[in-house]
């Protein structure tokens, strides 16, 4: 039997009366945001948000639940962006978004400082009963690193390696967590040259290692270079993630049938840029239509989510599409994803 | 193909005292006097009893301040400073049918705009700009430039719900762009600018770019001097391409990473008049009268004088008002002193000496 799960890949819009809140108490500034040391009306009113983006889920019956990430002011940079060995530079482009984030320099060791998300997580943790499983959301390793200025390491090896390091290390320190997801983008955006694709399936392992819980690698915005899913197929992770809305769903296809797939698999089905909000119907058999794809394989699990982040969203959308995706699993439950 | 630009010389003011007539100008947005975010305010406020008709005489003494304060730079073509104007999407698809907005969305940090829907076919419905530039034509003494968001940005910073083909409801947008021009032109309007910025964050679409352009300058009488802004962008990837753009001048944001691309575009060929970003708006020093002259300079290894338009590197609108107010007049002063030194042949003008594909 299949097990179907709705979630998210976290990054949630932040409610409107957040943005006017804590514009007021933070400022408009690149150097007015998120870096770790707020204030406590900042951390207070952060606080308020994380309890409202539970909430939310729970109204939308999703079936793990993330923090939210509402203070990520620097989208999937936020972890180094808050780290002591790092200074955040100019404003940058992120992806091919009208989005910036705060380039982050790393000027030290990372191993130095942690414990950034670990914090939120406990604090989400505090708000959740106790058959509300929690699931986690990083970057993975090779997005981080992309993201990234390194200005200590000069060795891209080397810097991917600590950048794996340092988020094993935030992995080590969370609370007990049924689902870790790994956000890994540039993965499909800016495939690893050739002989770094074997460093970043090393990589992955590294962080996914430090967790007991389920691990699934999402890429979105694309699909996967042929070399580099083959690589990433030697990655110790549960599932990986595609993207059925922005990506070519021939190219997954291929490339699940060519070189296999994990026992479980995350589809990106719902759009999590455009405001038109997908029926549940149309959802739940987009979920079974991708299974029925790839015959040679019953998965343990299915998770559904958004195809990215949500934060793009405005709240009232964002609220639809987390109710879209719980309504779909809903349907699709029962029936078993033909072997 | 780029237009015959020769559309500029009626900018050049009767009294100008030299030979050299490098045309300065501005992209548009300004700082907002504090009492008109007041009134902004104010007028959503149930409690009080400032009403529409007096925000609307705020925006008007805004409007004629901020226009006044641009003519005191000495400035050859002048803008009200977008004062009317919320946001560059915002402002356009509350007037084009086909647009409903469902609230804010984050660009960075605590800086959001409310990014609005495309539902249904976009349509035409009552004049844009049409009285906002008839407010300011008759303030100003002289020429008013119009900016104008270009349809690649309109399609593709909104959500699309209807057409699944943002290249599509570009093209759909240009038409209403279009449409809008001819009556800004049948009002005397004279100088417009489409701005693009969408354009940087997807280069590889400046054949779409184009083929909106094509849309929008069809049947524009020539004497209609029409450019094209685009910021913060790989401009290798979209030039030489933009040669193809049928405009009178495209203007770039060069001045913020130190002209580093200048090289990309000094090629000799550089086919419409180039408006060249001189000063930084995202930094409030005020840039000297020497250092933009030298920045103008680098200007002239893209295209000769009488090919060259100063601006700023984009809106001003973040600025301090003081720090714009003085960047600007700072602007024309170096453009004037630029202009003396053409003229007695004490400037090098690079572009000369590159070998072009008819030589």
């Amino acid at each position: 039997m299949t097990e179907r799960v709705a979630t998210t890949l976290g990054l949630y819009p932040l409610p409107d009366w957040a943005k006017d809140e804590l514009s007021d108490l933070k400022g408009h500034q690149k150097s007015d945001l998120v870096d770790g040391s707020e204030g406590p009306e900042v951390r207070e009113a952060y606080g308020r948000v994380r309890e409202e983006l539970i909430d939310d889920q729970r109204a939308a019956g999703l079936d793990r639940v993330v923090e939210g990430q509402g203070r990520w002011d620097d989208w999937l940079a936020h972890p180094l962006a808050v780290h002591d060995g790092v200074e955040t530079g100019g404003i940058v482009r992120y992806y091919d978004n009208n989005n910036f984030y705060r380039d982050p320099r790393v000027v030290d060791d990372l191993a130095v400082d942690g414990g950034d998300v670990a914090a939120e997580l406990d604090a989400a943790t505090g708000l959740l009963e106790d058959d509300e499983p929690l699931q986690a959301v990083l970057p993975g390793p090779y997005t981080l690193a992309q993201l990234a200025t390194d200005e200590y390491y000069g060795d891209e090896s080397e810097f991917l390696a600590a950048i794996a390091e340092f988020l094993a290390g935030e992995v080590a320190a969370f609370p007990e967590h049924e689902t870790l997801f790994l956000l890994d983008p540039s993965l499909v955006t800016e495939p690893p040259a050739d002989d770094a694709n074997e460093r970043v399936s090393d990589a992955v392992d590294t962080v996914a290692a430090a967790t007991d819980a389920d691990v699934v690698l999402q890429s979105y915005w694309g699909a996967h270079e042929e070399k580099t899913y083959a690589h990433l197929m030697d990655a110790d992770v549960d599932a990986f993630g595609f993207d059925f809305v922005a990506g070519d769903r021939d190219t997954h296809l291929y490339n699940v049938t060519e070189y296999g797939t994990k026992d479980a698999v995350s589809l990106g089905l719902v759009d999590g840029q455009n405001t038109a909000v997908e029926s549940p119907d149309t959802v739940a058999e987009r979920i079974d239509w991708v299974t029925e794809q790839i015959p040679s394989q019953t998965f343990d699990t299915v998770y559904a989510t958004p195809n990215t982040e949500l934060a793009y969203l405005p709240v009232s959308t964002y609220r639809e599409k987390l109710a879209v995706l719980g309504e779909a699993v809903e349907l699709a439950a029962g029936t078993e994803v033909s072997a | 193909m780029a237009r015959d630009a020769a559309n500029r010389e009626q900018f050049r003011p009767d009294d100008h005292e030299h030979d050299h007539f490098l045309l300065t100008s501005v992209v548009g947005s300004y700082p907002k006097p504090t009492w008109l975010n007041r009134a902004d305010d104010l007028v959503d406020d149930p409690e009080a009893s400032f009403d529409e008709a007096d925000l609307e005489e705020a925006h008007d003494d805004a409007c004629r301040l901020i226009t006044e304060e641009h003519e005191r730079t000495g400035l050859d073509t002048v803008v009200d400073g977008e004062m009317r104007r919320n946001e560059m999407v915002e402002f356009f698809a509350e007037r084009i049918d086909g647009y409903e907005f469902n609230g804010p969305v984050k660009v960075w940090g605590h800086n959001y705009f409310h990014k609005p829907s495309v539902v249904e076919e976009v349509e035409y419905d009552e004049p844009w700009l049409v009285d906002e530039f008839e407010f300011t034509d008759a303030v100003a003494e002289r020429p008013v430039k119009v900016p104008i968001t270009g349809p690649y940005t309109l399609a593709n910073w909104a959500f699309d719900e209807h057409y699944g083909d943002s290249e599509a409801l570009a093209y759909d947008l240009a038409d209403l762009v279009n449409e809008e021009i001819e009556k800004l032109v049948e009002a005397g309007a004279r100088y417009i600018q489409i701005d693009e910025p969408a354009l940087a964050t997807t280069p590889d679409d400046h054949a779409i770019v184009g083929s909106c352009l094509e849309r929008i300058v069809d049947g524009v009488p020539d004497e209609v001097r029409v450019g094209v802004h685009v910021c913060y962008g790989d401009y290798s990837r979209i030039y030489p391409e933009l040669n193809e753009f049928p405009v009178d001048e495209v203007d770039l944001e060069l001045c913020n990473d130190d002209y580093q691309q200048i090289d990309t575009l000094a090629d000799g060929e550089f086919a419409p008049d180039l408006a060249l970003g001189v000063v930084d708006v995202h930094d409030a020093e005020v840039e000297s009268v020497e250092e933009i002259k030298q920045n103008i300079e680098q200007g002239l290894k893209v295209v000769p004088p009488e090919k060259l338009t100063v601006s700023p590197d984009c809106g001003l609108k973040l600025l301090p008002r003081d720090a714009a107010y003085r960047k600007t007049e700072n602007l024309v002063t170096a453009a004037r002193e630029v202009e003396a030194e053409l003229d007695a042949g004490e400037i090098d003008v690079p572009v000369r000496g590159t070998p072009t594909a008819d030589d």
